[in-house]
């Protein structure tokens, strides 16, 4: 069956058909758009429960009703893993919400993860006909899908998927990011011995280490690691693959198949002068220190600074992490410094409004130039230059430019580089006849496999940087090729 | 080995068997311990352990130092860095200083059995801190002790010893891994000789694994991460200026901790 017979097949189950038929276009399209339920600004910049609480069924039951069930369902199209997304909306409106969830696992490991981190604005829901056609906000879908995975997670009826009979083949997975983790999903549900190896001493990668508590709890992260352990998912902690053992160790233990899913563990500084004074440090570093290694937490060994005055340098959905969380630190200050103007920034919607009711400072078309230290080497102030957007560049926004002449100096405690990762070095350089981008980044072909026929790579080890739904859809196709491979229908 | 320093034998088989001269592990204690980085000194792969000397100093070493026997290190990665370059050199002078002599020795055993001859000059406060000296002896065709009390060898700073070597032959290449302002010294000298040093660098670390940055350093003017593009250097590009100001980053947080750990 082709996508569109499969999809036009699920559309014609007599209850969907019923469902259409039950209220008119027009009821369905003067339904206003839901809004989120959410923590007080106030109270939720001083605390690292999540902001966002979720639907009420309710809720969810009234906006599933606002989808009119395209017969051609562009939003599909706007899913890097094309999960059925009438399917699992239609389902939430006849109240369903155990099959809406069974629904959106078909496709993807993490769809608790995902309803909460997805730029749905700029995939499903910009695909859909509310965006497209009718000049309205598009049907919820990012909410819809965090309330069908909150609501089987709470319901304690969480399902596991159908697995295929186990084949005796054994799988590695390098990683325990949401590339790794949608891939070994995948394996096991062909019937796959997955093992997966993870160099920290945490399971979940980027899920864990760095979107923090306030917009991912790591107990969700969790709940959807337990069900791939429920699956016969096993996971090895503390373990380089490259270094700790080694690509022909595995071999010889009887691995047939290996995904890369290490990440883009490297963080970019901006090699700017005074850039490796006390308390200027990566997004990365501050983000795993609160939130892995919990150093805001007087229990843990692990320190943290905790600047009255912080700058975050970025626009990007970590730069929001990481002032938002400085916020919740104490900062009185806490400043976004952007050398784009909003309009270009990276982050989702929803980041940059919840920054802004926190209290956010916004300093946009600013680049630093240089930081200045006291006597002791500690960051006191920046100096900035002023920009101006110019013509577009070659990902259609637009060039800032220097204005001459236009600097400004402000005081600072604590400065967080947010300027994106490079491809983490350790196992593309410790796997000989591996072949490497001149980014650093492992080549593959369209099947995500690599110059080493048994290595699949996907995720940002591949990309560069992306988010955590490419970087699932990478692991999902990588797995799709693999088992062809394996099992010889290729 | 004194009241100061410690050696753990640790059971890792795989890293033992993965692991080469300059390498080092991150370590971590408990669930709310924190990540530290440590320089293995020895593994043993018949028994499937590493060796780590640790120093206490802050509040991780000094739970380690307290350890018993039978006791568990909660996580332990590696082997991570870069290992050490060897060849034969001809002549190498390794300078180690305090529990810097510890990950000194698998290089100088290293250097030895590539054919070198190799020079150790090992420095420390006073004798007792003087560790791994027969060891060293083992592998080296000559052994320079000083101390700053005079309390063996002879009375002084690593330098003095460097220095005496260095006037007297020619040396190829010398290796230097102690406390940072040490090795700044040994560098400082050695380029005035120029000749070329490699210094081990152990900075503060979270990973290990090139994902924090925080053990950034600046070689020749550019930001290097110690943990994927080191631990070893060229001595001469290393600012020490900078790394000794990083190193100090917590210590006002870690002298909080270490007085609460006095209190329990």
């Amino acid at each position: 069956m082709t996508k569109e017979e499969q999809i036009a097949a699920l559309r014609a189950q007599t209850w969907r058909e019923d469902l259409r038929k039950s209220r008119k276009t027009k009821e369905r399209t003067d339904i206003p758009r839901v809004e989120m339920n959410e923590q007080d600004a106030e109270v939720r910049s001083h605390n690292h429960l999540e902001v966002n609480l979720g639907l009420t069924a309710e809720q969810a039951r009234q906006e599933a009703a606002r989808c009119l069930d395209c017969a051609n369902p562009t939003c599909i199209l706007g899913c890097p893993v094309e999960i059925q997304i009438p399917s699992f909306v239609k389902n939430i409106e006849r109240g369903d919400f155990l099959e809406a969830a069974r629904v959106l696992k078909e496709t993807s490991a993490l769809p608790a993860v995902c309803g909460r981190v997805c730029p749905q604005e700029k995939q499903c829901e910009a695909q859909c006909i509310y965006t497209l056609k009718l000049g309205k906000p598009s049907v919820a879908i990012g909410h819809l899908e965090r309330f069908a995975a909150d609501y089987e997670r709470e319901s304690g009826r969480i399902s596991v998927p159908e697995l295929a009979p186990k084949n005796g083949k054994k799988v590695a997975v390098v990683g325990s990011g949401p590339a790794g983790l949608s891939f070994a999903g995948d394996m096991a549900k062909y019937g796959y011995e997955v093992m997966v190896f993870e160099a920290l001493h945490e399971i979940g990668g980027v899920l864990k280490y760095g979107i923090p508590e306030f917009r991912l709890p790591n107990s969700v992260v969790d709940v959807e690691i337990d069900n791939l352990r429920q699956m016969g998912v096993q996971f090895m902690t503390n373990c380089i693959v490259g270094r700790t053992i080694t690509i022909d160790e595995l071999k010889e233990q009887g691995y047939c198949g290996i995904f890369v899913g290490s990440g883009a563990g490297l963080p970019n500084f901006m090699n700017i002068p005074g850039e490796n004074l006390i308390h200027i440090l990566s997004s990365n570093e501050y983000l795993t220190r609160v939130n892995l290694m919990d150093a805001a937490n007087p229990e843990s060994d692990t320190p943290v600074a905790m600047g009255k005055c912080v700058a975050v340098i970025g626009g990007g959905n970590t730069a929001m992490d990481s002032v938002r969380t400085a916020k919740r630190l104490g900062a009185e200050r806490a400043i976004i410094v952007y050398r784009r103007s909003e309009e270009e920034m990276p982050a989702r919607v929803e980041e940059v409004k919840h920054a802004k009711e926190e209290g956010i400072e916004f300093l946009t078309l600013h680049n630093p130039l240089e930081y200045y230290g006291d006597e002791r080497g500690r960051v006191k102030q920046m100096r900035l230059q002023k920009m101006e957007l110019g013509q577009p560049d070659d990902s259609g926004r637009r060039r800032p430019v220097p204005i001459p002449g236009a600097e400004v100096v402000i005081d600072v405690d604590q400065v967080i580089v947010s300027v994106g990762v490079s491809p983490n070095p350790l196992i593309p350089s410790s796997v000989e006849g591996l072949e490497i981008s001149r980014w650093g980044t492992i080549v593959v072909d369209d099947n995500m496999r690599s110059s080493i026929p048994a290595i699949y790579a996907g995720g940002d080890i591949v990309r560069g940087g992306a988010t955590v739904i490419l970087a699932m859809g990478d692991g999902r196709k990588a797995a799709a090729s693999m088992h062809a491979q394996l099992s010889g229908k290729e | 080995m004194s009241d100061l320093v410690v050696r753990l034998e640790v059971e890792a088989p795989m890293i033992a068997k993965a692991r080469k001269p300059g390498h080092f592990v991150i370590l971590k204690l408990g669930a709310k311990g924190e990540r530290i980085p440590l320089t293995i000194s020895s593994a043993d792969t018949q028994k499937g352990t590493i060796t780590l000397v640790v120093q206490r100093v802050g509040l991780t070493s000094n739970k380690l130092y307290n350890m018993q026997v039978g006791e568990e290190i909660t996580d332990l990665l590696g082997p991570l860095g870069r290992a050490t370059h060897i060849e034969n050199f001809g002549t190498v002078l390794c300078a180690g200083g305090g529990v810097g002599i510890a990950p000194l020795l698998p290089i100088v055993e290293g250097m030895k059995k590539a054919g070198n001859k190799v020079i150790s000059v090992l420095a420390a406060r006073s004798k007792n801190l003087i560790m791994l000296e027969d060891e060293i002896r083992r592998h080296s065709d000559e052994v320079v002790i000083m101390t700053d009390d005079g309390s063996y060898g002879e009375k002084g700073l690593i330098t003095v010893g460097v220095e005496k070597i260095i006037q007297r032959e020619k040396v190829d290449l010398c290796v230097t891994i102690g406390p940072a302002v040490m090795m700044k010294y040994v560098s400082l000298l050695t380029k005035k000789y120029e000749v070329p040093t490699v210094a081990s660098l152990n900075t503060i670390m979270v990973d290990g694994t090139g994902m924090c940055g925080g053990c950034r350093v600046s070689v020749g003017g550019k930001t290097k991460f110690v943990c994927v593009d080191g631990p070893e250097f060229d001595a001469h590009q290393v600012n020490f200026d900078e790394m000794i100001m990083r190193l100090g980053t917590y210590k006002e947080e870690e002298q909080e901790e270490m007085k609460k750990l006095h209190q329990k």
